[in-house]
């Protein structure tokens, strides 16, 4: 009981009425699918992941492993160099097409493409361009000076370079998107005024622009983020983790593990992400179930 | 009609400036992709960059499955077609009835449920795919379609449910009530009052989860493995396994594959950039 200082507030309890607890109970029937492929396809798996990856034995190899440690590294690279170039990139292109242009508009049509086909064939495409004996890069480059062009993704730098870059290309045209819906919305008449107080493009981004959008960019970033630690495709499918298994990112370690029947191992890995995951994760759920 | 100054000359220029790069880096990959497509083998190994002699042939060949890599075109491609439609499907049924609840019946613990599912949405698939392996392989579904279908269900329900309950919050509590006081039962409301003003909302999820199985790889190729099981996707990373493989006819299969997926994007596009990506961000 709650005791309250004005004392007579009593609230009638609502008499349970056949029709509250019918709803109650096609509330429950609707949502059980839902929640058993929940519990049969999270929480199991989740368990029996941590479970597998419980001996601390594990966590000794994975940091004796210099893999690993590359692969931590090349994650942070990825994300933090990668994401943001890629973000502001964004920005920069989400003004670009919001200008008011009969070809920009068409433009946009075609730069929504890679988005809207499959990584698959075109990472292959990419990979393929790139290789050094039959690949058109390199065929380019013989015509023009002669010589012979680099072995370009056998060079872990160049090779990691070009899957952020192939991540770019593929993610780019969606953050475009949404970051040119955050400026579109931005109420015309504030450019207006400080067109006519002869504000600058840069004071116009600076003091309007920004301000409004700040908040969706950095959620963008984090959420940006969070799913690029799950990019597979991206190094996968364009170096395999080579050369010498230097370009991997903790994606493509965990199944390395997995091939090598190192299964634990790979669970391992995943869960040393977790410190850095959750937090972003549950910064992110806070926002978003407001 | 009007000269243009040379002010708007210059904003025009600075904006093809712009323009012109952003045009070729989209295109140069599919570009190159098509190229291959329509090369006969010896151009698409030269380096040119228009083929001396277009032609179909690649395609011949894929259709009629001339080639050891492609001797499962078709069962692939149905493979893919069958998952991709299930997912959908299943998506749709479980997520609406899901959203329905939350939102409309407000069953006790929903708030717990959507943020759990939440939870699981930002958590990168990829994480996820070595302990759905191993689940799949304890349930004893590997190799069988079930198990990238219940997979995928898994993956794409959580952010159907969100984009439907956000959508759902939004239909005034009114009509239930109006419905409830003209002696409609539950299912009669979820079916005459519910499903009909969440058509565009459906639409946009529907979508989204079929694409979403159609273009998955990690997942596939790690449930999935004998030739006349898998899908299109890891029929085609499996043409990686040869150092001589065909790549005029991995790009023409990869061609094909990307068309329907690109095709309902263009189709649904209002669906999609209404319901999806307003919904994806909210600041």
């Amino acid at each position: 009981m709650a005791i309250t200082l004005s004392g007579d507030q009593s609230i009638p309890t609502p008499p349970l009425s056949s029709r509250l607890t019918t709803t109650q109970i096609w509330g429950i029937a609707l949502i059980a699918p839902y929640l058993l492929v929940f519990l049969a396809f999270v929480v199991y798996p989740v368990c029996y992941g941590l479970w597998l990856a419980r001996a601390p034995s594990n966590y000794v190899a994975l940091y004796n492993d210099p893999i690993f440690a590359r692969a931590a590294v090349n994650t942070l690279i990825f994300l933090v160099i990668g994401i943001n170039i890629k973000m502001l990139i964004a920005l920069f292109l989400s003004g670009f097409f919001a200008q008011q242009r009969t070809w920009i508009k068409w433009l946009s049509v075609v730069f929504i493409l890679p988005w809207a086909v499959p990584s698959i064939p075109t990472i292959l495409s990419v990979r393929f361009m790139f290789n050094p004996e039959w690949g058109v890069v390199n065929h380019l480059i013989f015509n023009f000076t002669g010589d012979d062009g680099p072995n370009w993704l056998n060079d872990p730098t160049v090779a990691l370079t070009m899957a952020i870059g192939v991540h770019i290309w593929k993610s780019l045209p969606f953050w475009t998107l949404i970051l040119m819906t955050g400026r579109l919305a931005i109420a015309q008449d504030l450019f207006e005024a400080a067109e006519v107080d002869g504000a600058s493009w840069w004071q116009k981004f600076r003091f309007i622009t920004w301000p409004s959008m700040q908040t969706l960019y950095i959620t963008c970033t984090l959420l940006s983020m969070i799913w690029t630690l799950g990019d597979f495709n991206s190094v996968y499918l364009l170096t395999g983790g080579g050369p010498a298994d230097l370009t991997h990112v903790l994606s493509t370690l965990g199944i390395r593990y997995l091939r090598l029947d190192q299964l634990s191992l790979s669970m391992a890995s995943i869960v040393c992400a977790m410190p850095f995951v959750l937090p972003l994760v549950y910064y992110m759920m806070k926002r978003l179930s407001r | 009609m009007k000269l243009p100054t040379l002010r708007e000359v210059g904003t025009e220029a600075r904006l093809l400036l712009i323009g012109i790069p952003i045009f070729l880096w989209t295109m140069i990959p599919i570009y190159h992709m098509f190229l291959f497509a329509i090369s006969p083998k010896e151009d698409a190994f030269s380096g040119k960059l228009w083929p001396d002699h277009p032609t179909l042939h690649n395609f011949e060949i894929v259709f009629k499955q001339q080639h050891y890599f492609l001797r499962d075109f078709y069962v692939q491609f149905w493979n893919s077609l069958v998952i991709a439609a299930a997912v959908g499907v299943l998506t749709l049924v479980i997520a609406t009835a899901a959203a329905f609840s939350i939102s409309r019946l407000r069953v006790p613990g929903g708030r717990i449920v959507m943020n759990l599912a939440l939870f699981t949405y930002f958590i990168p698939a990829a994480f996820l795919a070595v302990p759905m392996y191993r689940t799949m392989g304890n349930y004893g579904l590997l190799n069988n379609h079930w198990s990238l279908i219940l997979a995928m269900v898994t993956i794409a329900s959580p952010y159907a449910i969100w984009v439907l309950k956000q959508a759902s919050d939004k239909l005034p509590v009114e009509l239930d009530e109006a419905a409830v006081m003209d002696g409609a039962t539950t299912l009669q409301i979820f079916r005459l009052v519910y499903l009909p003003l969440m058509m565009p909302s459906l639409v946009a999820i529907g979508t989204y989860a079929v694409l979403l199985a159609w273009n998955e790889y990690l997942y596939a190729f790690l449930l999935l493995s004998n030739d006349r099981e898998i899908t299109l996707p890891v029929a085609l990373g499996n043409f990686l396994a040869a150092d001589d493989s065909p790549w005029e006819l991995l790009m023409t299969t990869g061609f094909i594959y990307a068309l329907p997926p690109a095709a309902i994007y263009y189709a649904f596009r209002r669906y999609m950039v209404g319901g999806l990506t307003a919904g994806a961000v909210k600041s």
